[in-house]
């Protein structure tokens, strides 16, 4: 079972759900925790794994081979991001523009590129508990694009029987989203009664719509705010899992590091029976 | 000499654009012949690369010196190579008509 929790608006509580989650499942089966939030992980902080592999996260990028090389263009007509530039019988590669196509390399009439890799950051597993495997992912402090990250980040996924991958999704709704959501079975959306919350969860609404992914949502700082989101959940037909009222305790105690279940225990069960219920709704679209 | 300007418009009395990679226009001027022509700039609505993509439409039309406000990293790194001299705006300048006439003064700021 593959298992996003996402939001759309950050600072909602997506890492809190999914780390109590995975937390609260481990117990039932073997949880593999994915933190796709490359540009800012911060699972570790509250499952503590302890990292045990590190590889670089690569994208591969033109070199162009001046020997060979006859400046006739083709290669920037190709490039779809503007990527390369031919200046002066020269051809220019913008590294930080290239999204790894291999469109020019294809192109080229005299096979004059080739592709290196690019270092854009790292990917690193540990173990946070006896059974539960940790993976993040970490973009280089500068590069621009997650999304390749996030990308071989889930190549670890292997979908096995008797698993739960949990993929902490990054915040917002563009491509580092997309990736995360990619070929999961469930969408936990996180949000908070409030307008800004509303806005961007219905982005994700959206997306989910469209990549035909089943949802459901988690109402956290329950208490705050109006019903405009509980109007909208109606009106969309996507159903409230879970409601976390407002309470500062829990909110002191997260930004100390503990989990929602260290300091709310009944949450295990609690998160337990949600599990069942994500598993209900999608085998119910499956029939 | 070649000319290109980042204009807001496609005539010699638009504002100019201050900025040059998401610019609406460029404006090719030559100073030997007086005459000119407006481009859209192939930059302007795309979601990446911007000044790369213009700053290819300024090198492929062979100009000497290209004008805006600022210029990015990748548009300055395509015009140093292609050895297009970056001018900038002073302040004052409104119209395309105005940094033709300063530039021909030699007034435009490097």
């Amino acid at each position: 079972m593959q298992i996003a929790v996402a939001s759309g608006k950050g600072g909602t509580g997506k890492t809190t759900i999914a780390t109590s989650l995975a937390l609260s499942l481990a117990s039932l089966a073997k949880v593999r925790y994915f933190d796709c939030d490359v540009e800012a992980p911060n699972g570790h902080l509250f499952l503590k794994p302890e990292f045990t592999e590190s590889t670089p996260a690569v994208i591969r990028i033109p070199q162009i081979q001046t020997e060979k090389c006859t400046a006739c263009g083709r290669c920037v007509e190709v490039c779809e991001f503007h990527a390369l530039a031919k200046v002066r019988k020269n051809i220019l590669v913008f590294p930080q523009l290239c999204h790894g196509c291999g469109s020019c390399t294809w192109n080229c009439p005299e096979n004059a590129i080739v592709e290196v890799p690019n270092p854009i950051g790292t990917i690193e597993r540990g173990m946070a508990l006896e059974n539960m495997e940790f993976f993040r992912g970490l973009l280089t402090i500068s590069e621009p694009m997650p999304t390749p990250i996030i990308r071989q980040l889930k190549k670890r996924m292997q979908p096995q029987p008797n698993t739960i991958n949990i993929y902490d999704a990054p915040p917002g709704a563009s491509c580092s989203v997309v990736e995360t959501l990619r070929g999961v079975d469930f969408a936990l959306l996180v949000t908070e009664p409030t307008p800004f919350g509303l806005h961007d969860l219905k982005q994700m609404l959206g997306i989910l719509s469209d990549m035909q992914i089943p949802s459901g949502v988690v109402i956290n700082r329950d208490g705050i705010g109006d019903d405009s989101l509980e109007e909208t959940l109606r009106e969309y037909r996507i159903p409230v899992l879970l409601r976390v009222p407002f309470d500062r305790k829990l909110a002191e105690n997260l930004a100390a590091g503990r989990t929602l279940v260290d300091v709310y225990p009944q949450y295990g069960d609690i998160l337990r029976e949600l599990y069942q219920q994500i598993t209900e709704i999608v085998g119910g679209k499956t029939k | 000499m070649k000319l290109i300007i980042s204009a807001q418009g496609s005539s010699l009395e638009s504002q100019v654009d201050r900025r040059f990679g998401r610019c609406m226009w460029l404006i090719l001027f030559d100073t030997e012949t007086d005459q000119w022509e407006a481009f859209q700039n192939p930059g302007t609505s795309q979601s990446g690369g911007a000044g790369v993509a213009a700053a290819q439409f300024v090198v492929d039309n062979k100009a000497d010196v290209v004008c805006s406000g600022d210029f990015g990293p990748n548009a300055s790194r395509a015009f140093q190579a292609a050895n297009v001299e970056m001018r900038h705006f002073a302040e004052n300048i409104t119209t395309v008509q105005e940094a033709i006439d300063q530039f021909k003064q030699d007034m435009l700021l490097k």
